[in-house]
């Protein structure tokens, strides 16, 4: 069931929100990009297509305590770094970032499961944001995401002057029950109507056509493809793709030693991009750009689609193809496979 | 213009001057140039661009570039001079390897700048005498060039090219800009209000590395925060650390050596105003030891390292030492 609250009155949504649990949701920053940051009275929800960094932030965040040491003399104190997470709301995600939840939660739920991640991920709440005016730079539809039902616990339109919502889990029914006092009952037919105005947005976007070649029992031939010469030769090697990647998951552990007798460990994000990153004892086994730049793609878009039953590890959010440096990006790269595979 | 550069490429390549050429290639959109390197006449033809967009600074690739065999051919706009010149003086590039074509400059667009004008998804751009025409799925959208250049185009240091074997288009002049005015700001600022700013941008930074793998000053084999052995060695963002430590180590280590082009700004996804901290070192050496700016010739040496015994040195640091 639909209901809504005129688009002007948003705040006092947030604000029911927030009475009950803590409520993070996109804000421009000083340097006028979005962010997801706490709800506080009176902030505005940016008006932005979508955050600079992206929401993966909440359950995977670039630097996590993990665990801390102390030693004094002979004997060792450990400290669980854990606590448990309250329940939360992440309100306004955008549909690719909603998948990119699931695309996490195959990697880091699975057995064993990561409890630091599971821990932020089932005390969440997620109210997405349907896109009215999607970018170039979208190509979410490529992996089946559809912008205009972002999914979630419950989904969100902005519909001329009104903010419709609609749970879609128990959890997000929940979230709907508990602030229904600011809440009237919205036009279905009015929702229909705007999700079939962003079909027709989204059919006239430049990077429609772009379609992921399924190349699941052709691992060796894309691993072997002489393209990735060509696309890597003036990668920096910079992590800027990874850290904006919504479905980029590494991670490196770390101990930070700074403090007399204490280790602190720590994991932080890692980068494929890096020339450090898998260094071992005998050293790397990506020796140049090349092996880092394809590795990035080929768990994209071929190890993570063979474990994962297909899916692919990209949800299309475009934020890579507005951070590279140098503009190449993972949609250059899905048309050199399609050429390859053609 | 760009059918000038492409014209004379393939001259270059056809008459073998140069075995290849290292321009900018066509993206998916008018503004996603990626720097490449073209090895037939067929390449240029179908993927050399030369636009509004093509900011990147492609100096720093013919460290790489001019150790292969054969010359190769690279494209300059004024300020790229600067930094191939500072890469020559630090013995970073063979000169012989490398035909270097000077083309002129009129400030590059800046897309963040039109998205930030609320213009999105866009499908072409067309500057028609300094109005850029921009078309998008939404509309058609027409704004002045100048509106939505880039800060350091705004800024201008130099229309001048310090290097070139040949030119295509007019030399001009060093410019008297003002680049410097947002740093006399800062420098206005109580040390509180100072430290504040800089927390305030640094403590944004995702440690991804961009400004520094882009910078043209940035050579080293092995950067310092890379090296696990060095005691400085951090992957992960501590805002401690990126405000006390990253950024400024880096902008004294390329003090003397930053010319100021500003892809340090350009690709930083946090759009961190790095280019303030290398500008504050060239405004302090100006006033300190005269104008100088690096680049501006092949060999010149930093004011900071440019000392001799009987003239600048204290003779009591010279002394103790024991070096006499």
């Amino acid at each position: 069931m639909i209901v809504k609250v005129a688009y002007s009155d948003l705040n006092k949504v947030l604000d029911a929100i927030s009475a009950n649990e803590k409520l993070y949701l996109p804000v421009d920053n000083a340097a006028g990009q979005a962010e997801f940051k706490p709800y506080t009275e009176g902030v505005q929800m940016s008006k932005q297509l979508n955050t600079l960094r992206s929401a993966k932030d909440f359950f995977f965040p670039q630097v996590q305590p993990m665990v801390k040491f102390r030693r004094e003399g002979k004997h060792i104190d450990i400290f669980d770094e854990r606590s448990e997470s309250e329940d939360y709301v992440i309100f306004g995600a955008r549909a690719c970032d909603v998948r990119s939840f699931d695309v996490l939660d195959n990697v880091f739920l699975a057995d064993p499961v990561d409890t630091y991640y599971e821990n932020r991920r089932k005390h969440a709440t997620i109210v997405s944001l349907a896109c009215n005016r999607p970018a170039e730079t979208c190509f979410c539809g490529s992996f089946g995401i559809d912008a205009a039902k972002p999914a979630g616990d419950v989904q969100a339109w902005i519909v001329g002057d009104d903010f419709c919502m609609e749970p879609v889990t128990e959890k997000g029914q929940k979230l709907i029950d508990s602030i229904k006092d600011v809440l009237t009952e919205g036009d279905q037919a009015a929702v229909d109507a705007q999700i079939e105005k962003i079909h027709e947005i989204l059919d006239r976007l430049p990077l429609k056509d772009v379609k992921p070649v399924d190349n699941r029992d052709k691992e060796l031939e894309v691993f072997n493809s002489p393209k990735w010469a060509e696309l890597s030769s003036h990668c920096l090697g910079c992590g800027a793709c990874t850290f904006v990647c919504p479905t980029c998951q590494c991670f490196d552990i770390e101990d930070f030693t700074g403090n007399n007798h204490t280790i602190e460990r720590y994991r932080c994000w890692d980068s494929c991009m890096y020339n450090d990153f898998t260094m071992m004892a005998a050293g790397t086994p990506r020796k140049t750009q090349k092996e880092r730049f394809r590795q990035r793609f080929m768990h994209k878009l071929v190890y993570y689609p063979i474990k994962n039953d297909g899916m692919y590890s990209c949800v299309g959010c475009g934020r890579c193809l507005k951070k590279c440096p140098i503009q190449m990006n993972i949609v250059k790269v899905m048309k050199a496979l399609e050429e390859d595979a053609e | 213009m760009q059918d000038e550069l492409i014209r004379r490429a393939c001259e270059l390549l056809e008459d073998g001057t140069v075995n290849r050429v290292l321009g900018w290639q066509k993206g998916q959109f008018v503004y996603d140039i990626t720097p490449a390197v073209f090895t037939s006449v067929e390449e240029v033809k179908n993927n050399f661009v030369y636009n509004d967009f093509c900011g990147a600074n492609l100096s720093k690739y013919l460290r790489s570039e001019s150790e292969k065999e054969g010359k190769v051919l690279v494209f300059l706009k004024p300020c790229d001079t600067y930094s191939f010149n500072q890469l020559l003086t630090e013995y970073k590039i063979h000169r012989d390897n490398v035909y270097a074509v000077g083309i002129e400059c009129y400030g590059k667009a800046d897309v963040e700048k039109l998205r930030a004008k609320g213009i999105d998804c866009i499908t072409d751009v067309k500057n028609e005498n300094g109005t850029l025409k921009i078309s998008t799925i939404y509309g058609e959208e027409s704004v002045p060039a100048m509106d939505v250049m880039a800060e350091r185009c705004l800024n201008c240091k130099s229309k001048k090219h310090v290097a070139y074997d040949e030119l295509i288009g007019e030399d001009g002049e060093v410019l008297d800009s003002h680049r410097f005015d947002e740093v006399e700001e800062i420098e206005k600022m109580s040390a509180e209000e100072r430290f504040k700013f800089w927390q305030s941008q640094l403590s944004k930074c995702i440690r991804c590395n961009a400004c520094r793998n882009v910078c043209p000053a940035c050579t080293c084999e092995k950067c310092v925060f890379d090296n696990y052995d060095s005691g400085a060695f951090n992957k992960a963002p501590a805002n401690s650390f990126e405000e006390s430590m990253f950024h400024i180590i880096r902008a004294f280590h390329v003090a003397g050596r930053c010319t100021d082009c500003g892809e340090c700004s350009r690709v930083c996804p946090e759009h961190i105003p790095l280019h303030l901290l290398n500008r504050k070192f060239i405004k302090d050496y100006n006033e300190l030891y005269g104008p100088f700016m690096a680049g501006a010739e092949v060999g010149q040496v930093s004011p900071v390292v440019d000392y001799t015994k009987d003239k600048d040195a204290e003779a009591s640091v010279v002394q103790k030492g024991g070096a006499e």
